[in-house]
């Protein structure tokens, strides 16, 4: 019956088994493809992608099909097959002024030059369950996307306030120095700008939703507005040390959000909006936009507002925004915890042996427990420190 | 340690590791578990070695500051953090290919999670492993140290879940830094005085803290206090790992380890009023084991090599006395 606490080799490999099954499903059901899941689960695909801090849509969507769906799983396989790749060196800084776009809105200016495009979006769909989806086959309306967006300078809608000065705006240092790498070096409080953005790009959507959302309600004093979102492609460069000129290495595809905040400003600076940031690879919106607010509320210490709520405190935030950390270690109680229970165990039988209510002149067990629930534990102290 | 990519200036070492079929030769012997090959396409224990060399680093000052936490760039491993992301990668950092290794969860080398890890560094390095601890040159562990007694030869290796003695009175890791600087370690007395003062006695059973080397506050990682003793001037290098948290720690051998306590209120380790069921040990740490429907309880030994041993020099001793009586019959006329 002991033998019954151990698993071994063979129940592992059984497991493999089972998982590989039941990933699989019904076998008279043709098997989905990896071509499949980049083409038309391409939301899931930039999810794992972001957060996996891998832009591959191949691996990604490989890792979906793998990890049967989970994205948290599907992360987990990227960032531990990403750690095994060398780092070669850094790209140039994205550009997305120079953006191609497919979509672009802001909602603090009703027209803006290179306007508003609505581009390909869920929130005027309605939400009515297209039941036309379930027949096999293509659906009919699979309609063509209109005639290629026309390149056109979209100057961001942030630099529009700059003449004024009614925005901080941020520009590029002149010396800027090497960007940190937390997939490297250890995160350190107090981190800086750049870690902490980097950090909320790696972090759970989820948790950044959570929080963003909290920052609205009241937790951190926000008042933001959707200064600007885009969507679409960059050209990524790399300077070769060789040839001493930037080479172009193709395109990605990301989403970017500005948001406004207001700041009331103090005695030395006066008033004036400033940014929060939020950057994802493919379309996230939801992302991005909790993203820019959890970056403006961790801002309130350099802007000299009080530190009061969760979304505003680094430590609080920067430590619990990974999934791949969170989910391994709240889900390392499934390991055996047999010796440190035990030691639990003892101790509290110990206690209880020489808990006041479980004396034995109350032998009724009932009105033990009973009794045990109603005293008042800093009173029971109180007595034992006078005894 | 036998580090695979120290500079080769031995010529013996360099005839070992040039000699294939010699190392493929002692990956299973007899009474080890079987090795499965070795996965292609990985450095040698999975690592490569440029991450090994800044583990190393961090190692080296870890066992120059016994006690005090050093950060370290931990990898994301393929394994869940939480899980002894921590403890293979300093396994990974200093394993060489004629170290056997040994892996014990709960004290136990047959648990799940023991058997994934021995079986990762088999596959990833090829190496001997053993579940005897009298064989091992390398044990990693999570939550137990083995009762028996350690060598200068031997490295423990811990897998530590939250290396900070001190998150539960204090969850800024900034704060804490600056009370591990100042030696400040008042709140945790005032925890350790507050449980004598509701209970009667210290409620910490596992986990309990340490002071290493009369200087730094220290988690023992989740072991029960029963072995906080055995950390004490033990002559085998003692590292940690916590992967998550990305800290690194160490007690140097023959190093002073301080259960805290109180003059009045001595440090205690936790004892039982029975044997162990299958070795009949009074000395070992028991664990718990439901056996029926009714609540029916037995207690076995955690570690299972030492209870195995126990049972083995029995089964010798009664062996020989047998044959003693026997020889002894045959004498008497």
């Amino acid at each position: 019956m002991y033998v019954a606490v151990k698993g071994g080799e063979r129940a592992i490999e059984q497991s493999w088994r089972m998982l590989d099954s039941a990933r699989r499903g019904d076998p008279a059901l043709p098997e989905l493809t990896v071509q499949q899941i980049r083409q038309q689960m391409r939301l899931a695909v930039a999810r794992v992608m972001t957060e996996g801090s891998v832009y591959d849509e191949e691996l990604a969507a490989l890792a979906i099909k793998q990890a049967a769906g989970d994205l948290v799983e599907a992360i987990f396989l990227v960032r531990a097959y990403r750690t095994t790749l060398p780092r070669l060196g850094y790209t140039l800084p994205i550009d997305t002024e120079q953006m191609r776009i497919q979509r672009r809105i802001s909602s603090t200016f009703k027209d803006v030059p290179g306007g508003q495009i609505l581009g390909p979006t869920y929130d005027y769909t309605q939400r009515l369950l297209d039941f036309s989806l379930l027949a096999a086959g293509d659906s009919p309306q699979a309609a063509p996307a209109g005639p290629p967006p026309e390149p056109e300078a979209m100057p961001r809608v942030v630099a529009l306030l700059d003449k004024e000065g009614l925005i901080e705006q941020e520009r590029a240092s002149a010396n800027p120095s090497e960007p940190g790498d937390l997939s490297r070096e250890p995160l350190r409080i107090p981190a800086d700008r750049s870690t902490r953005l980097q950090n909320l790009a790696r972090g759970d959507e989820g948790f950044l939703l959570a929080l963003g959302y909290a920052t609205q309600r009241g937790y951190g004093n926000a008042h933001p507005f959707a200064g600007e979102i885009r969507l679409g492609h960059v050209v990524v460069e790399m300077e070769l040390e060789e040839l001493g000129f930037a080479v172009e290495l193709g395109e990605i595809e990301i989403t970017e959000c500005q948001m406004i905040n207001q700041f009331s400003g103090n005695s030395i600076t006066p008033p004036v909006f400033t940014q929060g940031y939020g950057l994802a690879f493919g379309h996230a919106e939801r992302k991005t936009m909790a993203m820019a607010l959890v970056d403006r509320a961790l801002r309130a210490e350099e802007l000299g507002e009080t530190v009061e709520s969760p979304a505003q405190d680094h430590e609080f935030v920067l430590y619990h925004s990974d999934n791949v950390e969170a989910s391994g270690f709240v889900q390392h109680l499934k390991l055996p915890h047999y010796v440190d229970f035990q030691s639990e165990l003892n101790l509290v039988r110990r206690l209880r042996e020489n808990h006041p209510a479980l004396r034995p002149e109350q032998s009724d067990p009932l009105s033990g427990v009973q009794t045990g629930m109603q005293a008042d534990p800093p009173h029971n102290a109180r007595e034992e420190n006078a005894a | 340690m036998n580090s695979a990519s120290a500079p080769v200036t031995d010529v013996a070492d360099m005839a070992d590791m040039a000699d294939v079929t010699d190392v493929a030769d002692t990956v299973t012997p007899a009474g080890a578990d079987a090795a499965p090959e070795i996965t292609a396409g990985y450095n040698f224990a999975y690592l490569d070695e440029q991450t090994k060399r800044m583990i190393r680093r961090s190692l080296l000052k870890a066992v120059a500051i016994p006690g005090y936490q050093v950060p370290f760039g931990s990898r994301e491993m393929p394994l869940p953090y939480g899980w002894g992301t921590g403890g293979i990668q300093v396994t990974a950092a200093i394993i060489g290919q004629h170290d056997t290794l040994k892996v014990i969860d709960q004290g136990s080398d047959e648990t799940t999670n023991a058997v994934n890890i021995r079986r990762f560094f088999a596959r990833t390095a090829g190496v001997k492993t053993t579940q005897r601890t009298a064989e091992a040159t390398l044990i990693q562990s999570r939550h137990r140290v083995p009762e028996r007694p350690l060598t200068e030869k031997q490295i423990m290796v811990y897998q530590v879940p939250m290396p900070e003695p001190l998150f539960r009175l204090e969850p800024r890791v900034s704060e804490c830094r600056k009370l591990h600087a100042l030696a400040d370690y008042g709140l945790i007395s005032v925890k350790l005085y507050e449980d004598i003062v509701r209970h009667g006695s210290i409620a910490t059973t596992y986990d309990y803290p340490v002071i290493v080397n009369n200087r730094y506050l220290s988690s023992p990682s989740p072991i029960p206090k029963f072995d906080n003793p055995k950390l004490n001037m033990n002559p085998a290098l003692q590292l940690f790992g916590a992967g998550r948290e990305r800290r690194l720690y160490a007690i140097p051998p023959y190093t002073p380890v301080k259960s805290l306590d109180f003059d009045d209120h001595p440090f205690d380790i936790e004892r039982w009023p029975h044997a162990c069921a299958l070795c009949g040990s009074r000395d070992s740490f028991l664990d718990e084991v439901i056996v029926d429907d009714a609540g029916g309880r037995m207690f076995v030994c955690s570690d299972s090599d030492y209870c195995g041993e126990q049972r083995a020099a029995q089964e010798s001793a009664t062996a020989t006395a047998g044959q003693q009586t026997a020889a002894a019959g045959q004498e008497r006329p």
